[in-house]
């Protein structure tokens, strides 16, 4: 019995320790290593890596979620007569909610889990302690720029997501089951508004972006050098990731509908 | 020649990403880039606007010829103002045009619809519709059709 209860403190000051360890490792890398750092070079090659080549699921996923959003809208509304609002419900959809959430699911999910292998395989290799002994700063020259360059790529990657969505929601609407093209274009763009729903998007996207980085370097940066612990790194990043982005989308959605 | 493409690849992504926004502003949400003065302001007086919205249409003759800039509450005439932008290609409304608020089908949204007048003059920046018809609300239709009902037995 009081096993239970040592066992149940141990996980409690563990994740706190833990929340303060990621805490410390965002506070220090976040901010650039000074002018004419190495850094930049980097981050571009990290965009290309992490953005660059998400950009094929992105898109594929996109635009299937666009015309299945497309196909079943359809059938919904063809009951009320209204099909007419089947471009607003599509763009709504995908630029309040799927657009960041699903771009930022698929990111964590192809671009997060890599992050994480690549620093953890860093410190069970132990290149980051090498550069320590160089007396290069591993959090300036390794962590930074992977985080900016995730924080930069997933609003881009959201935006994509939501575009060719609606274009795929159009293809089925308007070319599969003759939708007339005018109802679809017009009647969405008299209901939505740019601040409100496109900037609102691009806001969850960055939190989210910035969360998912966030959660992967740190479990890479903080996982136990071995390949097993690689292995439990990556899969909490994955796991870690997807729970935060659901549950922050239900938050920013509440502060910024200000219904709750 | 590797770096030189990533760096490539990586500027294309950032200009998709920009592509991907000026179509969201313009095509998706419908933000037009019109300079001011191609258009000019009427305002109208309405009982109930019963639903009508900013950025709503108005149309003459089922044509769309503008849109609903602004609604506000006058206090005086506990009427609502609404002002609305008319394309300057349309100047030529004569001044008794009258306005009313209609519905696209039963269930759609509210419009503006302008019912041109007889005069010869026309009408220019700022200027009142005088002639306003309400929002039918469904609620008052029934109720009245109810009383009547009553009345006749």
């Amino acid at each position: 019995m009081l096993k239970y209860v040592r066992d149940l403190g141990k996980t409690g000051v563990e994740s706190i320790q833990s929340i303060g360890r990621a805490g410390m490792l965002f506070g220090q890398s976040v901010t650039w290593g000074g002018p004419g750092s190495a850094g930049f070079l980097d981050l571009i090659k990290q965009i290309h890596s992490v953005g660059v080549r998400s950009l094929s699921i992105i898109i594929v996923a996109g635009f299937f979620v666009g015309m299945v959003l497309a196909l079943q809208g359809y059938n919904i509304l063809i009951k009320f007569g209204s099909v007419s609002a089947l471009g607003t419900m599509v763009s709504l959809t995908l630029l309040r909610e799927l657009g960041p959430v699903l771009a930022a699911l698929l990111f964590a999910g192809r671009a997060g889990s890599a992050l994480t292998a690549e620093i953890g395989l860093m410190k069970a290799t132990e290149q980051l302690s090498a550069m320590e002994m160089m007396g290069v700063d591993p959090l300036k020259r390794v962590i930074t720029p992977r985080l900016w360059a995730g924080m930069i790529s997933v609003p881009i990657l959201a935006l994509l997501f939501s575009t060719v969505g609606i274009w795929g929601g159009a293809f089925v609407a308007v070319d599969m089951l003759g939708l007339y093209d005018g109802a679809y274009w017009s009647n969405m763009a008299n209901t939505v508004e740019f601040y409100d729903d496109v900037v609102q998007g691009l806001i969850k996207a960055a939190v989210f972006g910035v969360v998912v980085t966030w959660i992967a370097v740190y479990q890479g940066y903080d996982a136990a050098p071995t390949s097993e612990g690689i292995g439990k790194a990556t899969t909490q990043t994955v796991v870690i990731s997807s729970l935060a982005i659901l549950g922050l989308d239900f938050i920013l959605t509440a502060v910024m509908l200000g219904g709750v | 020649m590797r770096m030189r493409n990533i760096e490539l690849m990586v500027g294309g992504f950032m200009v998709m990403g920009i592509i991907a926004l000026v179509l969201m502003a313009l095509r998706v949400s419908g933000l037009s880039m019109d300079a001011a003065g191609e258009t000019y302001t009427i305002k109208a007086r309405f009982e109930n606007l019963g639903g009508l919205t900013d950025r709503a249409k108005v149309s003459l003759a089922g044509v769309t010829i503008g849109r609903v800039t602004n609604i506000s509450l006058d206090e005086e005439w506990y009427a609502a103002v609404v002002e609305m932008e008319i394309d300057k290609s349309m100047s030529t409304l004569p001044i008794d045009t009258s306005a009313s608020i209609l519905t696209a089908g039963l269930l759609g949204e509210k419009y503006i619809g302008l019912s041109v007048g007889a005069e010869i003059d026309y009408m220019t920046d700022g200027d009142w519709v005088q002639d306003t018809q309400s929002a039918i609300v469904l609620e008052e239709l029934i109720s009245r059709f109810l009383f009547s009902q009553a009345e006749g037995e």
